[in-house]
């Protein structure tokens, strides 16, 4: 009886009594949010209207640090940087990425120990794989400088260039990360079922041809998925800079997050490295609100 | 019959490329490894030697025992251990707690403070830096492992997300069953409730642990005695020690130290960090 009252009633006498425990379970992470999430947004929005530097109190400056962070030739430089980066290294990744999952989609022998050295980069601390690349990447006596030659190629001086360190940048960070991509593509390309292209097999269809209209299509929402995480995670890029340029050489490969630990923890300007935050803050905001909102376009999913 | 068998050589001779791309591509993603193993081990001189010699007529192990004795080695392995183990055990309390009652229970509030909760999933942590920063001088927490522990273990929207997609495939009836055999919700979570989402608890857990122990920017900022130091940053603060121009191959037996034990482990265990992958990928 009582049982089918807790079917029939969402508060029934039973749950009733369960909805203290659901306020102790939520508890830890509900204060979290309040004390390390919202709170915080809230007071950097404050912060960002103030000059302050830890020592003296803060004082309200209204948008001028707004303004400051965007009249800074600084900011338009940092900017190109970003988008430089982004354009350099999203559709490298992708394609990357995808053809390694093609690859190892086809059933091949030995595919668990190419998928293994595949994602191996994706779990090496940032840090210390970008010391390793600062190595490989070395003009002189490095790694790719000496593979290059092999081929007839005199290889650039790559992170100590203005021209080709964010190349170098882009270059690591492909290797880094396009395991991991390939991961998602592959269960992408696990979810589409064999009939598709067992039809168009039987159509006629080439091997490329089935590639652009059969899997391209039905695999975008992956890919979709795939562009947004790594737009987000390039606009945020951090370790490897710091290790491998420092966002030098003069400013070439500075970046968001950069500039905002120089700001706040080397010369205490929390105001300016609040609003700077802030802009990277609505950039991100904009970049997922446009995405989301262009999604349903041209992404397609399966009608069945 | 002719053509039978020349499609067949032509498929077996397409599946030899094959192999040789993919497999010339996994020695590729390899060789940076290599590079750096070649070069920890190397005397300073051989370093600078063109063609590179990729095993040294002298394997010189010196290196990693002169990196583990002038540098706290041992003391940040001891540190990232502590903070990263710490913050994953309490992640996984907190978040399956809260992924169970957002699932489970029906309580005034919940979907307010759930959509509220998944709001913030998209806000990048470099947005709260510098306010959590000063509540951290506040209380008194710079130089100290605090603030490394305690707001990553109470503040992860995703986890929350990923479990609660897992605790909503629990059939009701098994709930309801031993909600009537008197267990408290605490009781009904932990008994019947964990024991069925174990995979997304694994991975969860692999990530959050991973991304602890190899977060930079955090340690970076509050962290300054030497004794605390978290790998990562011994890492860099060595580098800025050692002359970027000389010393690789001191360079590179550190990166190695920091790096071979937690390829050892990805080794043994790699199907479920993939596997993890692919299943945040698709809840995602």
């Amino acid at each position: 009886m009582r049982k089918r009252d807790g079917i029939l009633n969402k508060y029934s006498v039973v749950q009733r009594g369960e909805v203290k425990w659901a306020y102790l379970f939520i508890a830890p992470q509900m204060i979290g949010l309040a004390v390390f999430t919202l709170g915080p947004i809230l007071y950097a929005g404050y912060l960002s209207f103030t000059k302050w530097n830890l020592i003296k109190p803060p004082q309200w400056v209204g948008v001028q640090n707004y303004l400051d962070q965007l009249q800074d030739p600084a900011f338009g430089n940092l900017l190109r940087n970003t988008v430089f980066i982004t354009a350099g290294y999203i559709p490298l990744v992708m394609i990357v990425s995808l053809a390694m999952a093609l690859a190892l989609n086809q059933k091949l022998r030995f595919t668990v120990v190419y998928r293994t050295a595949y994602f191996m980069p994706v779990v090496t601390s940032l840090v210390a794989i970008a010391l390793v690349w600062r190595w490989v990447l070395q003009p002189d006596f490095g790694l790719v400088n000496y593979l290059l030659s092999l081929i007839g190629i005199e290889g650039p001086t790559w992170l100590s260039s203005t021209k080709w360190a964010i190349p170098g940048l882009i270059f690591m960070r492909v290797w880094w990360g396009a395991g991991f991509y390939m991961v998602i593509f592959l269960a992408g390309l696990q979810g589409i079922p064999q009939e598709y292209q067992d039809a168009a097999k039987v159509d006629g269809a080439s091997a490329w041809q089935r590639f652009r209209h059969v899997t391209l299509p039905l695999l975008s929402p992956t890919t979709f998925f795939v562009f947004i995480m790594a737009s987000i995670w390039t606009l945020q890029i951090f370790d490897q800079v710091f290790i491998m340029t420092g966002g030098g050489p003069g400013e070439a490969t500075e970046v968001f997050l950069l500039r905002i630990y120089r700001l706040a923890f080397r010369y205490f300007r929390m105001g300016d490295a609040a609003a700077l935050s802030m802009i990277l803050f609505l950039i991100i905001g904009c970049f997922t609100f446009f995405q989301s909102r262009y999604a349903q376009r041209w992404v397609h999913y399966d009608l069945s | 019959m002719q053509n039978g068998r020349s499609i067949e050589m032509r498929n077996s001779l397409s599946r030899i490329v094959t192999h040789g791309i993919v497999a010339g591509g996994a020695l590729f993603m390899m060789l940076p490894f290599f590079w750096m193993l070649s070069a920890a081990v190397k005397r300073r001189e051989d370093i600078f030697v063109l063609p590179p010699v990729w095993i040294p007529q002298e394997i010189l192990w010196q290196n990693f025992v002169e990196v583990w004795t002038t540098v706290p080695m041992a003391q940040a392995y001891v540190n990232s251990l502590k903070i990263a183990g710490t913050v994953t055990l309490a992640t996984l309390a907190t978040s399956s707690l809260a992924a169970y009652a957002f699932a489970k229970i029906e309580f005034p509030g919940k979907r307010i403070s759930f959509v509220t909760l998944m709001a913030t999933i998209m806000i990048p942590s470099q947005a709260t830096l510098i306010p959590v920063y000063i509540l951290m001088r506040h209380i008194g927490w710079i130089d100290t492992h605090w603030p490394l522990i305690v707001p990553p273990a109470l503040t992860n929207a995703f986890g929350v997300f990923l479990l609660r997609q897992f605790f909503m495939s629990v059939p009701d009836e098994l709930i309801d069953a031993a909600r009537i055999e008197g267990a408290n919700p605490f009781q009904i979570y932990l008994r019947v409730a964990i024991p069925i989402v174990r995979p997304a608890l694994v991975t969860l857990a692999i990530f959050t642990f991973l991304g602890n122990w190899n977060s930079f920017l955090t340690p970076l900022i509050y962290i300054n005695s030497e004794e605390l130091w978290t790998v990562p940053l011994l890492i860099s603060n060595f580098q800025d020690a050692y002359g970027v121009d000389t010393e690789w191959s001191l360079l590179m037996a550190a990166s190695s130290l920091a790096l071979i034990p937690v390829l050892i482990v990805y080794i043994f265990s790699q199907r479920y960090f993939i596997e993890g992958v692919a299943l945040t990928g698709l809840k995602g």
